[in-house]
């Protein structure tokens, strides 16, 4: 009953595979050529994505359409046992990303006495494309397991930006997984197996459901709309860029400790939008506030959305063509000394909020190489200036270090850490 | 009523039912020298635990437990992971009270509880002597004999106790009644998951008022919960404490007949733990009166006490398991003592949202390795 795939468990073949794979191919299908070896990058939306490779999955890989993010506690004052359960969430999570139960028998293999060894919801999907990206928060680093001497400075906590209001019981955590798959139930599947396994040595803190991607991570893929109804995000890193991302996604050897070269550092923010408001907002102030059109996405004075930004243009009577204020303006790297990040971000709905409004957003999340050189900045500047304030609050923040990706199986999640 | 192993000389409920004199006569109290136990004098006060001896041959021993402290008192011994081998509880200042106990060879605690709080005053017990390792099988069922004894030492509680609580609400007595309803419940949430294989009998003292269909008649426990806390009049509940009374005697009978196989009590360890989980941290038991901490502390020891039967069996076939259990059962008694408020608990309004996530984790902690025992007992 061993390394059973999920689908072949419920006697689905190769056939039921290439089906499902016919329908979502879509975009995968046409991947431009690399340069340089990024993860392995499904090519339909029902593949598994690698899980051993020089870089955790889930950065680069191309935006998968859902997400389920939690952030824990460690509960455990045993760092033997913090060590034990990373071992054995990372056994979990390479099977599972590979379309697998999250223990050796499975949802339905074991003794009927015992509670499965996986929960079941996700027998007969494929992986889906399913990628588990874990990360590091500041909190882990303090006198709990001797890991203060570790900490990168990089990891120093975000500064208090203007306007944000942030809810401590949904913010920071000691260690966040980030789940990204095609298929909500395969993600969802995910996190609360890992969180199951995880019983007396973590406590969840905190986690989100995305339900839509809102940035595109490669050439591949067309650039999605955050739930404004606009394109955000077209000048994101990506794959493809491989001087930028070495520049400016993954940590160098000599950035901090030895640990975390060839990581990345990830900066998440929950953020509420006051899309009624925004919806009553006329068609010419929503654009301005962008600094794009609505329908292409194209930069104000410009006709396709890849064209490039002219931020000199002028009106004929003076004034910038693209507002100064305009979100497009603030948030360029030209504003910044060429300050990129890699964003990640997924649209949430949770229901409505009691007062006849959907409680509705953005689940920010970014990755970077420093968050005090780019996020920071970036973010001081959006929170002085932006005019898209006035229709969202910042109310939940994180801070993680995502160390390099795993070897092998012999590898696990924060084995360098720990060393 | 009685088992052949645990005799409780002397029990409040049944006292007119006894024949031996309760008085010590610290004539006969050591161990006779020639092998055959006899009687042990336990001196146990507020402070101090005093076992006259701390050896002892294998066979039945009878413990004859004088308190002379301040505070009612319980005698136990404990083999391995705090298994019950034989206990006798309301031991009031003053009094003294015997117990039979079978002990095969091995080491034991002897535990006096003043107060009847708390791990207790601990001392260490030596068994020598003939005693026939068990086979599994054997281990097994000597695993429903041994919880059958748990649930008999708890019922006799549980008869008094709801008997008190009965009398205070027929009197009218609304401060008393407030006192014991947490009390009462107490002896039964320990053994609930023996309780509840008798279909009808546990709705009838036990059920919410939201479990109810309409048409259906509310009664037991949390009915009297009610009217106690909420509306102040329990003037028309006398048939409802008579009924509850009645139920209770009933269950009783049959709680004590019972004898529980391995693998339901694996369950039920785990089952009691769910209970927790679900009812007692959300503060639904007991929506009224707020005691459900008291409830939680007693489907606690009852998951503990369903373990600890287990014990033999666990201990040779998953040994790792039963060191996690006895390391996360620690945990939980750790975790929920920090709400003792004198001899009871802290009301669930009173804790903190912070505070009931660290309890409901200590309970996710201990009820994963829980929902292991089943499959191990089932090998």
């Amino acid at each position: 009953m061993t390394a059973i795939n999920r689908r072949r468990l419920l006697g689905l073949g190769a056939a039921g595979a290439a089906g499902v794979a016919a329908a979502g191919a879509g975009a995968f299908a046409t991947r431009s050529v690399l340069e340089g070896p990024p993860p392995a990058a499904a090519a339909t939306t029902s593949d598994p994505v690698s899980f051993y490779g020089e870089r955790q999955a889930g950065i680069v890989t191309p935006a998968q359409d859902r997400l389920h993010f939690v952030s824990f506690d460690v509960i455990t004052k045993k760092r033997e046992e913090l060590v034990e359960l990373l071992q054995e969430w990372t056994a979990a999570a390479a099977r599972m990303t590979q379309g697998k139960d999250a223990g050796t028998f499975g949802a339905v293999g074991g003794a009927p006495e015992a509670p499965p060894d996986d929960t079941g919801e996700a027998l007969g999907l494929p992986a889906s494309g399913l990628t588990l990206t874990i990360g590091f928060g500041p909190s882990l680093f303090d006198d709990r397991f001797g890991l203060a001497a570790k900490k990168p400075a990089a990891l120093a906590d975000l500064p208090k930006f203007p306007g944000e209001d942030l809810k401590p019981e949904i913010s920071g955590g000691d260690i966040c997984i980030q789940a990204c798959a095609h298929d909500p139930q395969v993600a969802v599947h995910a996190i609360r197996n890992l969180a199951r396994i995880g019983f007396g040595r973590v406590s969840i803190r905190w986690s989100q459901l995305g339900f839509g991607r809102t940035s595109s991570t490669s050439r591949s893929q067309a650039t999605p709309r955050n739930l404004f109804g606009f394109k955000d995000g077209t000048n994101n890193l990506k794959l493809e860029d491989a001087a930028l991302l070495k520049d400016q996604l993954w940590v160098a050897p000599g950035d901090g400790p030895a640990w975390m070269a060839g990581g990345s550092y990830m900066v998440t923010r929950k953020i509420r939008m006051n899309i009624e408001t925004w919806d009553r907002t006329s068609l010419v102030e929503q654009e301005e506030i962008f600094g794009r059109d609505k329908g292409e996405g194209a930069p104000m004075g410009k006709k396709r959305e890849f064209d490039v930004i002219d931020f000199a243009a002028k009106k004929p009577d003076g004034t910038p063509v693209i507002p100064m204020d305009s979100h497009v303006r603030l948030a360029h790297p030209s504003t910044h000394g060429n300050a990129h990040l890699l964003r990640r971000g997924y649209n949430y709905v949770e229901g409505s909020d009691g007062l006849g409004r959907l409680d509705a957003g953005l689940f920010f999340i970014a990755y970077q190489r420093d968050p005090h050189k780019q996020y920071v900045p970036i973010q001081m500047e959006l929170a002085r200036k932006d005019k898209l304030n006035e229709y969202i609050k910042h109310i939940s923040s994180g801070l993680f270090a995502c160390p390099p990706g795993l070897r092998d199986a012999g590898d696990y999640w924060g084995r360098a850490l720990f060393a | 009523m009685r088992t052949p192993l645990v005799l409780t000389v002397g029990a409040l409920a049944l006292a007119g039912l006894t024949a031996c004199s309760s008085s010590g006569d610290g004539g006969d109290t050591s161990a006779q020298a020639g092998g055959k136990p006899g009687k042990i004098a336990v001196a146990a006060s507020d402070t101090d635990c005093k076992v006259s001896t701390t050896d002892l041959p294998a066979g039945t021993s009878t413990f004859a437990v004088t308190n002379g402290g301040s505070k009612v008192t319980e005698f136990y011994v404990y083999a391995a992971g705090d298994r019950v081998m034989g206990e006798v509880e309301n031991i009031v200042p003053g009094l003294t009270r015997e117990v039979l106990i079978e002990l095969p060879a091995g080491t034991y605690e002897t535990a006096c509880k003043p107060g009847m709080i708390g791990k207790g005053i601990r001392n260490p017990l030596k068994v020598t002597g003939a005693a026939a390792p068990l086979s599994d099988d054997a281990k097994l069922a000597k695993a429903s004999t041994d919880y059958q004894r748990y649930v008999k030492s708890q019922t006799g509680a549980l008869l008094t106790k709801t008997q008190e609580f009965v009398d205070a609400v027929k009197a009218g007595d609304v401060a008393k009644a407030k006192e014991l309803f947490p009390v009462a419940r107490t002896y039964w949430e320990r053994i609930e998951p023996v309780a509840e294989s008798f279909g009808d009998l546990d709705p009838a003292i036990d059920a919410r008022e939201g479990d109810l269909a309409k048409g259906e008649e509310w009664t037991g426990f949390h009915k009297i919960e009610k009217d106690l806390w909420i509306s102040g009049d329990i003037s028309k509940d006398g048939p409802v404490a008579d009924k509850l009374m009645a139920d209770v005697r009933e269950i009783v009978k049959r709680a004590e007949a019972e004898k529980v196989p391995p693998l339901k009590l694996a369950n039920g360890a785990k089952e009691l733990l769910d209970e927790v989980a679900t009812g007692k941290i959300t503060g639904e038991e007991d929506r009224y009166s707020h005691t459900d901490l008291w409830d939680f502390a007693a489907n606690l020891e009852g998951s503990r006490a369903a373990v600890a039967a287990l014990r033999p069996v666990l201990d040779e076939r998953d040994p790792a398991l039963a060191k996690t259990l006895d390391e996360k059962f620690e945990a939980a008694d750790a975790a929920l003592s920090q709400h003792r408020k004198g001899d009871g608990w802290k009301l669930h309004t009173e804790l903190s949202k912070e505070e009931l996530k660290t309890l409901s984790d200590a309970i996710n902690a201990l009820a994963e390795p829980i929902s292991k025992v089943a499959a191990v007992v089932a090998k």
